[in-house]
């Protein structure tokens, strides 16, 4: 009954991820030049795919939640691990001009710079982490540990004291890039 | 049904799309959004296959099992899904060097191989460092508002706005 309810989770994640893969290849993000053009601040697609994902998804996700549905999970994290990896990233993340995600869209469009450079060098590049995580676990990633804490109760106050603002700010600021004609 | 065949939707459709979708990750299969991890998966296949089960005892693959699992079927899916986006609309194509790659840098094909090679190599390296990519942090754990997610999101941009501006306005 286990394997068979694994199986079955296996295929849900073929299924959604499909949906996923379509939606990133209708919005643009599949493509270098969009990519390349949020990071050089010319074309905010990316931003604006993100943050009205964020704010809809930060809605249902903490009211489902509140009603018992789900059991949210946020990651653990320290300065050392998120802040130091995220700008190792970041620079990545602009030589190539696709991320872990739109790589796949981008392969699936038919990108060939995905396929074959992207690709392998995404695999290599984690392979390369795994082989030198003993030690970095052993320092960095522990530097300024602050382990699974969320907004929320950083500023010890109720979720929505967070959420509503959130999303009210996320929203004006969709509003103000396209006032602004970005 | 326009809008299966349209070429590009607007973001914020997509955008709602993709927050409307992660409701049903979790509700469906307890899962984020994420794709990173699955690179590690695989890279420990790969190094499975020339090294044997020894692999499974290092450290990182007790913790990230070189398998297959849900967020790998995930991101084949996503292949396949943007497969079938870019058939409808007609914007399918092979194409090795993308346009303002090809402005900047011309058109040759080992230049922008070498680049997605060391580009890729630096991404997936940064990812597993952070515990995460633009969608494991940038989207789902911005959105569970978990701080390691926000720090990590801020420090993606942060990283790809300077060296994008190097490669375009100092390099190109």
């Amino acid at each position: 009954m286990k394997a068979q309810t694994k199986k079955i989770q296996l295929v849900w994640g073929l299924l959604l991820g499909i949906i996923f893969g379509f939606l990133l290849q209708k919005s643009g993000v599949t493509k270098y030049d969009v990519i390349i053009g949020q990071l050089l601040l010319t074309d905010f697609t990316v931003l604006k795919v993100m943050l009205s994902a964020v704010v809809t998804g930060m809605l249902g996700l903490h009211l489902m939640q509140n009603l018992g549905w789900i059991k949210l999970r946020p990651k653990a994290g320290s300065w050392g691990k998120n802040a130091v990896g995220g700008l190792i990233f970041g620079l990545g993340f602009a030589i190539l001009g696709y991320c872990p995600g739109t790589i796949a869209g981008a392969m699936g469009n038919g990108y060939l710079d995905a396929i074959t450079g992207g690709f392998i060098g995404i695999v290599l590049g984690s392979g390369l982490l795994a082989a030198v995580y003993p030690s970095l676990n052993a320092g960095i990633l522990k530097k300024g540990y602050f382990g699974d804490l969320t907004l929320p109760r950083f500023a010890r106050v109720n979720e929505w004291i967070v959420i509503i603002p959130l999303s009210i700010v996320l929203t004006l600021l969709l509003f103000w890039l396209e006032t602004a004609g970005l | 049904m326009d809008w299966l065949t349209a070429v590009q939707w607007s973001p914020y459709a997509a955008g709602i799309g993709i927050g409307i979708l992660s409701w049903f990750t979790w509700l469906i299969s307890s899962k984020p959004i994420g794709c990173s991890t699955s690179f590690a998966r695989t890279a420990g296949m790969i190094e499975k296959l020339f090294r044997g089960k020894k692999v499974e005892g290092k450290l990182y693959y007790r913790e990230v099992k070189p398998e297959i699992d849900w967020q790998w079927m995930f991101v084949l899916g996503i292949i396949g899904g943007a497969l079938v986006s870019s058939l409808l609309s007609g914007d399918f194509g092979w194409q090795w060097i993308p346009g303002k790659w090809e402005m900047a840098f011309g058109n040759n094909m080992w230049l922008r191989f070498f680049a997605a090679l060391s580009g890729g190599t630096l991404l997936g390296f940064g990812a597993r460092w952070a515990g995460g990519c633009t969608s494991g942090h940038g989207i789902s754990g911005t959105m569970q508002l978990a701080v390691s997610s926000w720090v990590s999101a801020i420090c993606f941009f942060i990283g790809g706005i300077a060296m994008a501006h190097i490669i375009f306005n100092v390099i190109a």
